[in-house]
């Protein structure tokens, strides 16, 4: 059996060259320090995203994105489809979680300055890749077609039209039209399955060869400590030590969806009615919250703008520098400067949580 | 009406003609100013009315010769005289079209026809009269929420004098008729803010008021009821009622205090109407019984599904479907309820029994729900138990790797 195996690989070898694989799996290592455990994160987002990949797939062979079809169509995913509402929910569930883990990932990386030289390239990478995943949490949100989701995305694209010059033309072109209609719902089945899937598998195959090519950041302070010899230069082989405890975590979390998704699965509502008024009480998913609630406190005029405006205005300048740390954070070490962005960062943790908690109230 | 009045109202605002009435009662004292006061809030004003289009005299002439009889001045009318005061303009059709081409002109004849305005004619004056139910000076329209002939007001308008026992002593008549419309179903939606339930007018009539007769109680209710009367018509209950001289709804569900219907009034137990009239053993008796039983029938199963299928959508299970078919057997239970009034036994069964049907397929599905939540949570043990030995597995294998790695370092 050995010997069959070994013949696999020496066959695949001398076509795909499978041995340099094997090499590189040999040699990489990943530091270990008390901070280990946020490398996982990363590992666990990418585990979440083949989930909603394979998950997504299998709906696809029941979904129709049509508005008379796509709440039944989800519908009888849910009551009729072997095993449809474990999918279902299994994809709604990993898809907040992929976000959470998303956010944990960036949150680690930023404070401990992973994004420092060599690897702006690797948190401008990440940082386009969250934006991605948060596109695909609101394209797919419309996709039930149900009450919450369509007033959501209502709410959702009337914000992006009060963007002055482009806003207009923005709303139509997310809407296919001046209103949410079928029109949308076909725009957003289309993002959601084609243009974001293309989009972040090339992003991601840049954030992961990015990488292995520069390996694992070591945060600031432990390196400091090693180079003066306060602490071991301690490395763990990636394969298998990391990539076995990676597993764990990935089997943990499948449990963890199971049982979300056992116990709680994903609420269906009622069918999205064009005519209805909008239900009270409606907010986005959990990871706008904290735009919305900010924009909900802003007023009408912020000085010669429009409220909204000023406030999507506030919300795009704080991403572009958040987006552009690594070069303005450029001599990482413990000064004044890396102090500021630490200080920036527990700030913007601390507003995110704030502003969300108090939406949910 | 006031919208199509505005355009004399609009002109009245451009120019407002010379009123010498106005003028002089404003700068009054005391009652003789009142008029003057609590007209602009009048509709007659509002259409571009003064005092002398009703009470006559010359409204240009500024002395006191605006009021003599050789200007046509008529003065306040006698309470007997009202009706036709109002009549000379409310009973002109062609007058009353360059207003509003819908008011009607039969007011009067009406009126005339009404307790309150045959006692006027025999000269009492305590019975009403167009002013003590329209007010006076201060007219309101009666789409006007304001006014005391808006549908909401119009019972407490009516309970003026009629819930007043010493006003109403010598007429011998009840004077809680108001105190049980207030605790109606009627006067509940008004209240809601539903101005299509009925309130006093609606059955009395309003200028022809008159308590309808106990022939004709049942064709009061049955001009908005119309289903229930017809089904009552066709009943057994018809021409018994007529011969006993019954008032057909009115004797199981009262006049004034009409109260929301529960399914506890048929039957014979002690909230039953039935056994006001039927004693145990006969037809009616037995029949009572029948309908009671299926109507708790589908009561009890409607109640035995709801709860199953709360149970499973708590448990996050989608019944959506199921809800629907619990919606048909309510509706089902809703149309027997309506057809008790045939007090045929066999035709609310029919309906009943489908109610019955479709209430158990959805209590299945509502079953079959909670199957489904059971064997999920059975699949979530079997696969949590799986994952936990397979986190063992990979631990130990972690362990086991890494005490040879470090034996061989």
């Amino acid at each position: 059996m050995a010997s069959l195996s070994r013949q696999v690989l020496e066959w695949l070898d001398e076509r795909f060259g499978a041995g340099s694989v094997e090499e590189f799996l040999r040699h990489k290592t990943v530091p270990v320090h008390r901070h280990t455990i946020w490398y996982y994160f990363g590992g666990m987002t990418l585990f979440l995203f083949v989930i909603q990949v394979l998950t997504g797939i299998l709906l696809l062979l029941y979904y129709r994105p049509t508005p008379n079809d796509a709440f039944e169509s989800v519908q009888y995913i849910m009551t009729q489809v072997r095993f449809g509402w474990l999918i279902r929910s299994v994809h709604s569930w990993s898809a907040n979680l992929m976000i959470f883990t998303a956010f944990v990932h960036m949150f680690s990386v930023y404070f401990l300055k992973a994004y420092r030289k060599p690897r702006e390239l690797t948190w401008i990478s990440g940082m386009l890749l969250l934006f991605f995943v948060l596109g695909f949490g609101f394209s797919g949100y419309l996709l039930p077609w149900n009450t919450l989701s369509f007033f959501a995305t209502k709410v959702g694209t009337e914000m992006a039209g009060s963007i002055p010059v482009v806003g207009k033309w923005l709303l139509i072109y997310l809407r296919g039209g001046e209103e949410v209609t079928g029109a949308t719902l076909t725009r957003f089945f289309g993002f959601h399955v084609a243009v974001l899937p293309g989009a972040v598998t090339l992003l991601l195959a840049m954030h992961l060869f990015l990488v292995q090519r520069l390996g694992m950041s070591v945060p600031p302070r432990a390196e400091q400590a090693i180079r003066e010899g306060r602490q071991p230069a301690r490395v763990m082989p990636f394969f298998p030590n990391f990539f076995l405890r990676d597993m764990m975590g990935w089997y943990a979390a499948l449990g963890v969806l199971g049982a979300l998704a056992a116990l709680f699965p994903w609420e269906l509502g009622s069918k999205a009615d064009l005519f209805a008024p909008a239900p009270a009480g409606i907010r986005p998913e959990w990871y706008f919250l904290f735009m919305f609630q900010t924009l909900k406190y802003l007023p009408a005029k912020v000085l010669f703008l429009e409220g909204e405006f000023a406030g999507l205005l506030a919300f795009g300048a704080a991403a572009a520098v958040w987006v552009a740390v690594p070069f303005l954070d450029c001599k990482v070490g413990f000064g004044r400067v890396t102090r500021f962005f630490t200080g920036l960062g527990i700030f913007a943790l601390g507003y995110v949580a704030v502003m969300s908690a108090l939406a949910l109230r | 009406m006031i919208g199509l009045l505005f355009p004399f109202a609009s002109a009245w605002a451009v120019a407002p003609p010379k009123d010498s009435c106005l003028a002089c009662h404003s700068s009054l004292e005391g009652k003789q100013s009142e008029p003057a006061m609590r007209f602009e809030s009048d509709v007659h004003y509002q259409a571009g009315l003064n005092c002398a289009d009703c009470h006559g005299g010359d409204p240009n002439d500024d002395t006191m010769n605006a009021m003599s009889r050789a200007k046509g001045f008529r003065g306040a009318p006698k309470k007997t005289q009202v009706p036709e005061f109002c009549a000379r303009c409310h009973s002109d059709i062609t007058y009353m079209r360059h207003f509003n081409p819908k008011m009607r002109a039969d007011q009067l004849s009406q009126y005339l026809t009404s307790v309150h305005g045959k006692r006027l004619k025999q000269g009492d004056t305590k019975v009403a009269a167009c002013v003590d139910c329209h007010g006076v000076h201060n007219i309101r329209a009666v789409s006007d929420t304001r006014a005391p002939v808006y549908p909401s007001h119009v019972a407490n308008t009516c309970a003026r004098c009629h819930a007043d026992a010493a006003y109403m002593k010598e007429y011998k008549i009840p004077t809680d008729q108001a105190a049980h419309y207030l605790k109606s179903v009627h006067a509940e939606l008004l209240a809601q803010g539903d101005t299509s339930a009925p309130t006093c007018t609606t059955c009395h009539g309003n200028h022809g008021a008159t308590p309808p007769g106990v022939s004709s109680a049942s064709n009061v209710c049955g001009t908005c009821h119309v289903f229930f009367a017809q089904l009552f018509e066709k009943s057994p209950h018809q021409a018994a009622f007529a011969k006993l001289g019954l008032p057909g709804c009115v004797q199981c569900h009262s006049n004034h205090e009409i109260v929301r219907p529960s399914d506890a009034w048929v039957g014979t137990e002690s909230k039953s109407v039935c056994v006001t009239c039927h004693a145990e053993g006969d037809n009616g008796y037995i029949a009572a019984q029948g309908i009671a039983a299926d109507l708790g029938k589908l009561n009890s199963s409607l109640q035995r599904t709801e709860e199953t299928l709360n149970t499973a959508e708590r448990s996050g299970m989608e019944v959506s479907s199921a809800r629907v078919e619990l919606g048909s057997a309510h509706e089902e239970l809703i149309k027997a309820r309506v057809n008790v009034h045939t007090f045929d036994e066999a035709e609310v069964r029919k309906l009943t029994g489908q109610g019955v049907d479709t209430s158990q397929k959805a209590y299945q599905a509502g079953l079959a729900a909670l199957r489904e939540r059971d064997f999920r949570r059975k699949g979530l043990g079997v696969a949590l138990l799986a994952i936990v030995l397979a986190i063992s597995g990979l631990y130990l294998k972690i362990r086991e790797i890494e005490s040879r790695d470090r034996k061989e370092a």
